[in-house]
């Protein structure tokens, strides 16, 4: 019965705090400017990126090199981003007012996905400069 | 195959945990964080302890469960002096060192008195229920601290972004031991086929969490917690 208890809680309580530490992680992000840059390679003309873009930049981020410090946190905001859309399917035809919550949040979860490939397109833009240098 | 998991975990574990001390003695805050340091330190020590074990006695050994269970326990209470600094840097304005101390003090007198009552009760039978109901205990009163704290974070308007980090991953690891051990006690006939693989991952969390914002989040960053919730809800 304890254990049964302690299980529930202990649930309840790893939910709560898993999404407050990916909204920490998401709010870190989303105070950074995409660059001129990142927006034409997305094809961004409007402030916004769609909640189901995440995907399509996700495989972006992954066709750049790697800058090696940024896998935990991708993997994070992914896991977090699955969860969403499980939650979103299972509560749109129950309670929309959730469904529009986890449409806003995985918005921002596409926002991280674009600073992350921000990142590193200026990590391999850097590279390539590093290099040709070292030819020259 | 099952050997090279636990040790590719063991291994992992104890480079992430070692990175967070480098890190922060990199970063000038080695004595800032000396709990997080000390524990890291502890836990590396005890996963490398781990490793031997697994070459020596394999990971189906009881020497390994007990071996893992105790020091895991162990660990738990040593959490608890994190946990209590945690709490003081969050009350650092109000003065309050002297009060977190004396509180601190006297759960930690609790929590020994509490596990000496309990092992002097399971003295004849020391066996691996009694373990496994022990660190589901110590796990969920470090989750009900961690409830509590992240309470006084948003209550006092914390905005310090690595503190913040810090006690949700902490919050994450805490639940997720918690509810792993309750599973356990539940059914103890998955301990076999899939808690123990489970266990070496809810634990490699803390260090990875704990190692991101140490690298990525400056010291002075902030960010507006009560935001956070709100938009949570």
């Amino acid at each position: 019965m304890i254990a049964a208890l302690i299980f529930v809680i202990s649930f309840a309580a790893l939910l709560q705090f898993f999404v407050l530490h990916c909204r920490s992680i998401l709010a870190y992000s989303r105070r950074v400017e995409l660059s001129d840059r990142v927006r034409e390679v997305v094809g961004l003309a409007s402030q916004n990126l769609a909640a189901d873009d995440f995907a399509r930049l996700l495989q972006l981020v992954r066709l750049c090199p790697e800058r090696g410090d940024d896998h935990k946190e991708i993997r994070v905001v992914g896991a977090y981003y699955g969860l969403l859309d499980v939650v979103g399917r299972m509560s749109r035809p129950i309670v929309p007012s959730v469904a529009a919550w986890t449409e806003n949040e995985r918005q921002s979860c596409s926002y991280f996905a674009a600073v992350a490939l921000d990142r590193r397109i200026s990590y391999s833009r850097d590279l390539f400069t590093q290099q040709v240098t070292d030819c020259l | 195959m099952l050997g090279s998991f636990f040790n590719v975990m063991a291994l992992a574990g104890f480079l992430v945990e070692i990175y967070v001390v480098v890190c922060t003695l990199f970063k000038k805050s080695f004595f800032s964080n000396i709990a997080i340091n000390f524990y890291m330190l502890c836990e590396a020590a005890v996963t490398f302890g781990l490793f031997l074990c697994t070459q020596r006695y394999g990971t189906s050994s009881s020497t390994y469960a007990y071996y893992y269970y105790y020091t895991d326990s162990l660990l738990t209470i040593l959490m608890f002096w994190v946990i209590i600094s945690f709490y003081q840097q969050v009350f650092s304005e109000l003065k309050a060192s002297s009060y977190v101390r004396k509180a601190a003090v006297l759960l930690l007198l609790a929590t020994a008195f509490f596990s000496y009552g309990v092992v002097h009760q399971n003295r004849n039978h020391l066996t691996s229920r009694f373990v496994v109901a022990m660190g589901q205990n110590l796990y969920f009163v470090g989750v009900v601290l961690t409830y509590l704290l992240w309470g006084a974070i948003l209550k006092l308007r914390e905005t310090r972004t690595r503190l913040v980090q810090l006690v949700l991953a902490l919050g994450v690891y805490f639940s997720g031991t918690a509810g792993t051990y309750a599973i356990g006690n539940l059914f103890p006939h998955l301990y076999m086929p899939l808690l123990r693989f489970l266990f070496p991952i809810v634990g490699l969390w803390l260090p990875l969490a704990w190692a991101y914002t140490f690298t990525k989040v400056p010291e002075d960053s902030r960010l507006a917690t009560a935001s956070l919730l709100a938009r949570a809800r």
